[in-house]
Parts: structure tokens; sequence; C-alpha cells
């Protein structure tokens, strides 16, 4: 009959082993047959989809030839990261990565965080409701459609923002064309898209905490305000600090796709990240063994910075992802 | 948080201020929200002129349907949203079955060699190929420019896999499973009998996560798709929305260039609407679920 409690050793009671540790091994995967057959084709997929391009990375230094595959090409070492070092193009890309991500963080961040705390505080069943209904809405509206509002919105003939500015008398900005107003126009709509979304986990969070602090704190004369910061804030700690950390592994990393979108050769000066740049150089213009020692090094930095956040977070606050 | 009930000290006027600011916020947070979209709706209903001289603000003016009826008219259109009901559908369904075939065994505490593959996976969520490699490889598996390409990319994700995983673990009773197994039952007869059933909640969940996700998809079909027969209703709506090709045929019959032009925007904002409309009509429905779902994975994953 089937084991179903796992046991390390099978040490009968008279310290005999009836089986060898082999073949005891071989016995447990049997008995999990079935549930290898139902997870092979995941595990096919994923060998498939994500860790062979792993294997494709080591074009990164070579000079690929599509004739000659991966195997046959030159070894060229380091040659491709020193150019792209080297070009006038890396520290741009960098520093706009960077910049975004850090702007998205300072604003975007507390946004959901807050949100969810309002969220929270509303008393009535069918008000919360309504609100949370309303404010995840935008999370599913595709970012095509996101991005082709923006250009309506911010078009400087017709856009009902430049109606706004004109009606007090300014004159219209053409937003899109100038890389001032890139990052501004990036993270904002970003955060309209994504604060009720990301708020709720928040609220997940929130649910979990103990009403009994709650009650104690209104015994102890707490206001709400007081309870929010004293009660509230270091319940939800822990979730803060993950999402954090999970921000920080893709610090190097900006979203392709809405950038993509909204930039211009005008914008490039703020809006090129390293994403978009691979996009063009290595997809477009099949630069492949350059754009791909990019991306590695992209992938790299950030899982760099995810495990030194993740460090330093377990040694300040002992809540980590691992 | 309903404590004012509890005790009975009557609510200060301080606390009703704070109560009426947070409120106060929240209704203009909504307003915020709603504003984009309904102005969306309305100026797509909107006359031309009415839409060129600025008029329109929350209600239509000059209720027109012109821009629609072009929206409709466009073969793009329609052969796009046909091939993204088709990648939606079947890729959903491919998605859901995958991920839960996957979820099920690492929930189980018994699967042999379940650590390992638990890092194996988790391991794709930090680390990847990246842009070019698998682009690279999608080459080489000569899938590029087909509609495998739509189906496969993304056909299990990580994250909603230890979803599914925590789901199982914390809502199937491993006493239900063993007495089924004590019975007689195989791993695929507890699936599909026992676990399946009980899982109507995470896999509404799932279903909307992926069937969202194909239906906004672009990324993929810009680089992997050429052949636009096969586009995807969101590549189209690039072109239409951010290229600007007014497709000649699409401001046929116009007079003059001006009219042509006035329509543009009409024409932009129906395409909006006929493209996200049955998102958010579908969305409401399935509001509870998604929540819950998340919550479930979410604080244990």
């Amino acid at each position: 009959m089937r084991e179903v409690a796992p046991q390390k050793n099978r040490m009968e009671k008279g310290g005999v082993q009836k089986i060898g540790r082999f073949s005891y091994s071989m016995k447990r995967l049997y008995d999990s047959r079935y549930l290898y057959l139902m997870i092979l084709p995941v595990i096919t997929y994923f060998f498939i989809f994500h860790y062979l391009p792993m294997y494709g990375l080591t074009i990164a230094f070579k000079d690929f030839n599509a004739y000659k595959g991966i195997m046959d090409s030159p070894w060229v070492g380091w040659k491709h990261f020193r150019a792209f070092f080297e070009s006038h193009f890396a520290w741009r890309l960098v520093r706009n990565t960077i910049l975004i991500n850090l702007y998205d963080l300072v604003v975007g961040f507390p946004v959901p965080i807050v949100l969810a705390l309002l969220i929270n505080e509303v008393k009535g069943n069918s008000l919360k409701k309504s609100v949370q209904t309303i404010v995840y809405m935008p999370h599913f509206i595709s970012v095509v459609v996101i991005c082709g509002m923006l250009i309506s919105f911010l078009s400087p003939s017709t856009g009902m923002i430049n109606h706004l500015i004109e009606m007090f008398g300014g004159r219209p900005i053409h937003f899109l064309a100038d890389p001032k107003w890139f990052r501004t126009i990036y993270i904002l709509s970003g955060v309209w898209q994504s604060a009720g979304w990301g708020s709720i986990i928040y609220l997940a969070a929130l649910s979990g905490i103990d009403i009994a602090l709650y009650e104690a704190a209104t015994v102890d004369g707490a206001t709400e305000w007081q309870k929010i910061i004293h009660v509230t804030l270091p319940g939800i700690l822990p979730t803060m600090i993950i999402m954090l950390i999970l921000r920080m592994g893709s610090m190097f990393t900006v979203g392709f796709e809405k950038i993509m979108l909204l930039y211009s050769p005008l914008t490039y000066e703020t809006a090129d990240v390293i994403s978009t740049y691979v996009y063009r150089k290595g997809i477009l213009d099949a630069n492949y063994s350059y754009t791909t020692a990019i991306g590695l090094f992209n992938s790299v930095i950030n899982f760099i910075a995810l495990l030194l956040f993740n460090n330093f977070s377990r040694k300040v606050s002992k809540t980590s992802l691992w | 948080m309903s404590s004012a009930k509890a005790s009975k000290i009557k609510e200060s006027s301080g606390e009703r201020t704070f109560y009426f600011i947070v409120v106060l916020i929240l209704v203009f947070v909504c307003i915020i929200v709603l504003y984009p979209l309904i102005h969306v709706v309305s100026v797509s209903f909107s006359s031309p002129y009415a839409v060129m001289a600025n008029e329109v603000g929350i209600l239509p003016k000059g209720f027109n349907t012109e821009g629609y009826h072009r929206v409709f008219a466009n073969q793009d259109i329609w052969r796009s949203y046909k091939n993204t009901i088709f990648y939606t559908v079947v890729g959903t369904c491919i998605n859901v079955a995958l991920t839960a075939a996957g979820a099920y065994p690492l929930s189980r505490q018994d699967f042999y060699g379940r650590k390992l593959w638990t890092v194996y996976f988790t391991i794709t969520m930090f680390f990847g190929g990246g842009m070019v490699p698998t682009y690279l490889l999608i080459q080489r598996l000569n899938l590029v420019d087909t509609f495998w390409v739509m189906i496969l990319m993304g056909a299990v994700s990580t994250w909603n896999m230890v979803i599914m995983r925590t789901f199982f673990q914390n809502n199937i009773p491993m006493s239900l499973q063993e007495a089924a197994i004590i019975d007689g039952a195989n791993d695929l007869r507890i699936f599909f009998r026992i676990v399946i059933p009980l899982s109507a909640p995470i896999l509404a969940v799932m279903t909307l996560f992926y069937g969202v996700g194909h239906w906004n998809e672009f990324f993929n079909a810009l680089i992997y798709l050429n052949d636009r027969a096969r586009y995807p209703l969101q590549l189209i709506l690039r072109e239409i929305l951010l290229q600007n090709t007014l497709n000649a045929k699409m401001a046929e019959g116009l007079g003059s260039a001006g009219e042509q032009e006035f329509i543009g925007e009409s024409i932009r904002y129906a395409t909006i609407v006929v493209a996200t409309v049955p998102i958010l009509m579908v969305y409401p429905f399935l509001q509870k679920y998604f929540v819950k779902g998340i919550m479930v994975g979410a604080i244990k994953g």
C-alpha cells in the first residue's frame, strides 16, 4: 500500500533496513508517477521557453552568426560589453532606467498603500465595494488603449489637457514631444492605471490584522488617525517590505511596451531605456550578440540588486523574501 | 472596524471630520479614474465638429454614431477581433489546464522531488534569457509568424502557478485525498474527481487573469507576427491610435480633408470603446472571485 506521509529513512524496529536507500527513492518516484505525468508538460514547457534561452545568453560572449549557429560562432569574450560601456548610450540608458524607476517608486509605491488605508476606513459595505470596483477598472485596460488615450488627451490641438491650459490663459504644450515631460506622463499614467489594483494586496493584508488590537486601542482612547499609525501601519509593514523588495528586484528594468508606444526620437533623451534600446538594436536591427550582452548585464544587476536589498531587509527588519 | 458600535462612546466631531475627509478623497479618486473613461465614451458618440471645438465634457454633444459606423466597417478590426477571441479562448484553456497540472503536484507534500522542481520554477521568476535569446529560439523552432507563438508564449506563469499551489494546499484537505488513496484511487482520479470540483474559485480567477492577458496581448504579437492576417486586436489598435494611419477606406465618403481629420478623432475614440468594452463588461461579475484569489495567493505565497 502506498505511503502518504513521507519518511526520511525506513528503519524497522530492530534497526535493520528492509530496503536500500536507492530502491527506496525509486519506490517513492514510482509512487509519484501520476503526478509526474501531470507536471511533465509544464516542466518541458519551462525547459524549452525559459531554460533554453538561458543557453542562448552565451552569444553575448560570441560574435553570433546565424549560419554557424550558437555552438560554432566565434568566442569574443567581453567585447560586446566593452563596446556598450564605451558607447555614449550606456550612461543615458542606465540613467533613464534608474530615474524612471526611482520616481515611480517615490510616487507610485505609496499610492496603493494610502488607497488601501482609505478604503479600509470606509464603513458602508456598498460604498466600499463600489469604490473598489471603480478603482480596479483601469488595470484591465490594455496598454495600447491607455497610450491612445494619452495621445488624444495630450494633443496640442484637440487634447483636453491643453484645452484646460488654454482656458486658464496658457499656451498649449506639446507634451509628447518634450523630453522634460516624459517621465511625469509615464509615471502618473502608470499610477492611474495600477494604483487601484495594487491596493488589493494591501487590503488583503489589512484584513489579516487582529481586531483585538483595534479594540485595545479604542479602549486606550486612540483616535482613528492614531489607530492608523500605531496599529494599521505596523500590521501591514511586512507586506510593504516584501513588495518593496520585489520592486527593487526590477530596479534596472522598465516595462518596454508603454515606453515604446509613447516615445519618439524627440524624447529619446529621457525616454530611451535599456529594454527599448535592446528592441531597436536587437530585434529591429538584428544586432543580436551586442544586445544580448546588454540584456545579460541588465538581468545580472537586477538580480544583484534583489539579493542585496533582500539581505539588507533581513538584517534590518527580519522580513525578507527568503 | 466597527468598534464604534462596541463601545458606547459617541463619535467626536474630530472623528466625523476625519471620516468626511476620507470619503471626500475617495470620491475624488473615483472621479479621476472615471472621468477619462466617460469622456472617451461620450466623445465617441459626439459630432466631430463638437469634438474639434472641445465642447465635449461628460455628455456627448451632437449625438453621432458616424465614428462607430466606420469602425464597424473596417475589415481589419473584425479580423483582428476574431483572432484575439481565438487566441484568448484557446490560450486561456491551455493556460489554466497547464497551470493546474503544474500546481497540483507541487502542492502535494509526498511528491518526490517537490523541492527540486519548486526551485526549478522559481528561478525563472528572477532570471531568464531575455528578449533576444528568446526571439532566436522562436526563430529556430519555426514558430515565428504562426498562431502557435501567440498561444505558447507565456503558457504558464510561475506566479499564477504559485497562487494555485497555495490554494490547493490551503483549501483541499489532505485527509480527503488520503481517504481517496486508501480507497485505491490514483493521483489523476484524485485530481479530476476531487481537486478540480473543489477549485472553482481559483479556476475562475486564473481564467480571468490569463484571459485578460491574452486580450490585451501586444508585445509578443509585435515581435513575432508579420502577417497582418494574424494580428490581434491590440496591434490593429496601435495602428489606428498611435500611428495615425487613418485607413483611407475609413474616411471614405467624407467631403473635405478637414472633415476627414475631424472624423479621425471620433473614430479613434470609438475604436477604444469597441476594444475595451468587452472586458469592462465581464469584469464586474468576476470581481469578487479574483479579489479573493489574490488574497489567497498573495498572503501565503
